[in-house]
């Protein structure tokens, strides 16, 4: 009978407040779980899909929503640009690489991006079945797309107008599926890709006869570092054009979202913090329960320090229990989340991803356990037995 | 084998217990008889280590109680007593067989569950090894409250009024268990009553005045 087993009796014998505690410390610990994995992913996915632009060109309006549209595809574009002015400032000696962007479709809410061959090879995305685009009304797809849209070569869709489903369809304009491109784990996957002049195609007959071609957004490499001090004021100041860090837009995002994130990591560490009080109490309780035992324990040759180990051993397992337990239902309520992005199309997060912080987490979890059975520890180690077996 | 010398013990200024001389030799049935209040509680934690003596010496063995403190008083008590609390108290969450394993692992010994059902069986609760404390009768609990206290094959076997609020045949029945289990050990055996029906089973007495 060893310390370990002498305490899971403990436990066991007490199944009610042992399931209680469990459950009051696996939901503060999957709380801030949940937080850990998807703000750690969607930071990844964000730098991810931003590495290499270092500014976004569009449509006057809010800057952060010219970056989640032109960037992540998230949000809808603040309008279009005219493509002459679009042209003038990729030529800009600032620019080493300017990708045009044209939005304004989708099929089953993924969207249909107009762009060049720069594009996907930015990403580093290469072609696992058929070929790139060449030809106007020819589509390339992302690996996620052609999974979850079960499209393959060969195969004909219609674009419908808006980025969501319910948009009138454009089927005198179908596109044809020339290619498939493998997984980059980068927003490429969810996207339709084709020419420019595609997407011009299929919106010219709504338009005006001459009426002058626009794009959508330019997604911007900088030449040298000076240009990052001096572009995007051009741009702001000289042009219709906005220009928009992604890099500081991403940043103040998860300012924003922080705040949010911290007032449910303090909900969790709460959730924690009363389950550190429940074990308290519970082995307080126990401790008057179990003052004979304890005597007994004394009297059968138990040191001091081997009853203190063993509160704080109850308190640790107790801890221990709840901080896996808390784990495995954090990664499965990430999962249940992620299931439902990607049900919407949305950037996905993923419940089998493990984070070091959570480490942390369970060594956080123990730490509540040990100190809760301190105060319990040391009472049971400063315990007079021989007043408790004469009571006998 | 146990010794006293000119032991006293006081709470404050009143005494509660006062032996001049007692000695016990190896294997020798002892009856500390005395009515309630006596100190006969007082004297058994005194020879267990569990309260030290305001005065005087007591030998176990060859051991000076006086001399040893702490971890390793702890430790000699849980390898040469075995103890009988009047109330038995067996660990609730435990069975009668884990209670008997509590005892080994607690006094430092190696896990040995032969020995265990072996002293379950001689105090007849083989068939009860598997049942929790709250499953026994008094009786059974009694006798496996002897065997935890035998598992260890103690020097000396100390139990509190075995026999309270028992009738004559049981009162009988808890003393035969406790001389079986004194002979079977090879162990001295201490006994603290007031039962004046254990008087005349025992020659050796040691008698504590009011």
């Amino acid at each position: 009978m060893t310390l370990a087993g002498l305490s899971l009796a403990y436990l066991r014998a007490r199944p009610l407040a042992t399931a209680l505690n469990l459950l009051l410390l696996a939901l503060g610990v999957a709380t801030i779980t949940v937080l850990i994995l998807v703000t750690a992913q969607l930071e990844n996915r964000m730098g991810r899909d931003a590495r290499g632009i270092d500014l976004v060109a569009g449509a006057k309006g809010s800057p952060m929503q010219l970056v989640l549209s032109a960037v992540f595809h998230l949000d809808a574009p603040t309008g279009n640009i005219p493509l002459a002015e679009a042209n003038a400032l990729a030529k800009q000696r600032f620019v080493k690489k300017a990708i045009p962007l044209a939005l304004g479709d989708s099929y089953k809410s993924f969207r249909i991006v107009g762009s060049n061959h720069e594009y996907p090879a930015h990403y580093g995305a290469r072609v696992a079945d058929g070929r790139l685009w060449s030809a106007p009304m020819e589509a390339t797809l992302g690996a996620e797309v052609a999974a979850r849209a079960k499209l393959a070569v060969g195969a004909k869709f219609a674009g419908a107008h808006g980025l969501g489903e319910g948009g009138d369809e454009h089927e005198n304009e179908p596109y044809q599926v020339v290619g498939v491109l493998a997984p980059t784990g980068t927003v490429i996957d969810r996207l339709i890709l084709t020419s420019v002049e595609s997407v011009w195609e299929v919106h010219e007959h709504g338009a005006p006869a001459g009426a002058p071609k626009e794009l959508t957004a330019l997604l911007i490499q900088y030449a040298s570092p000076l240009a990052a001090a001096m572009l995007p004021r051009m741009v702001n100041a000289s042009s219709s054009l906005q220009a928009a860090s992604p890099a500081y837009e991403s940043a103040r995002l998860f300012r924003m979202i922080g705040v949010g994130v911290d007032v449910l990591r303090a909900f969790g560490v709460v959730l924690m913090l009363a389950a550190g009080l429940s074990v308290f109490i519970a082995l307080l309780n126990a401790l008057e329960e179990r003052r004979y035992d304890l005597a007994v324990m004394r009297m059968l040759g138990a040191t001091p320090a081997r009853l203190m180990g063993l509160m704080l051993l109850e308190g640790s397992l107790l801890a221990v229990a709840g901080g896996i337990a808390g784990l495995g239902l954090g990664h499965l309520m990430t999962e249940a989340l992620g299931a439902a992005l990607r049900q919407a199309q949305q950037a996905a997060v993923s419940g089998w991803a493990w984070s070091d912080e959570e480490w942390w987490l369970l060594a956080a979890s123990l730490g509540v356990g040990i100190l809760a059975a301190l105060i319990p520890a040391w009472r049971a180690y400063r315990s007079d037995v021989a007043p408790v077996l004469a009571e006998g | 084998m146990l010794s006293l010398k000119a032991v006293r013990h006081r709470y404050g200024a009143r005494e509660v217990l006062k032996v001049e001389r007692f000695e016990a030799a190896s294997g020798e049935h002892w009856l500390v008889l005395g009515p309630s209040g006596c100190g006969k509680t007082t004297l058994l934690h005194i020879v267990s280590g569990l309260l030290r003596a305001s005065e005087g010496e007591v030998r176990v063995g060859n051991q000076l109680l006086a001399a040893l403190s702490g971890a390793a008083l702890d430790r000699w008590r849980g390898r040469t007593l075995g103890i009988v609390p009047q109330k038995l108290h067996l660990v609730p969450s435990l069975t009668v067989l884990q209670n008997l394993l509590l005892a080994q692992s607690l006094a430092g010994m190696p896990a040995d569950a032969a020995r265990a059902r072996a002293v379950l069986a001689q105090v007849q609760l083989a068939e009860r090894s598997a049942a929790r404390p709250a499953q026994l009768s008094h009786g059974e609990a009694q006798r496996a409250a002897v065997a935890r206290a035998a598992v260890n094959r103690p020097q000396v076997l100390i139990a509190d009024e075995p026999t309270s609020n028992l009738d004559d045949a049981n009162c009988e029945r808890a003393l035969d268990l406790l001389e079986a289990q004194a002979r079977e050990c090879g162990a001295t055996l201490l006994i603290a009553t007031h039962d004046q029906r254990a008087r005349p089973r025992f020659r050796q007495r040691l008698e504590l005045p009011q």
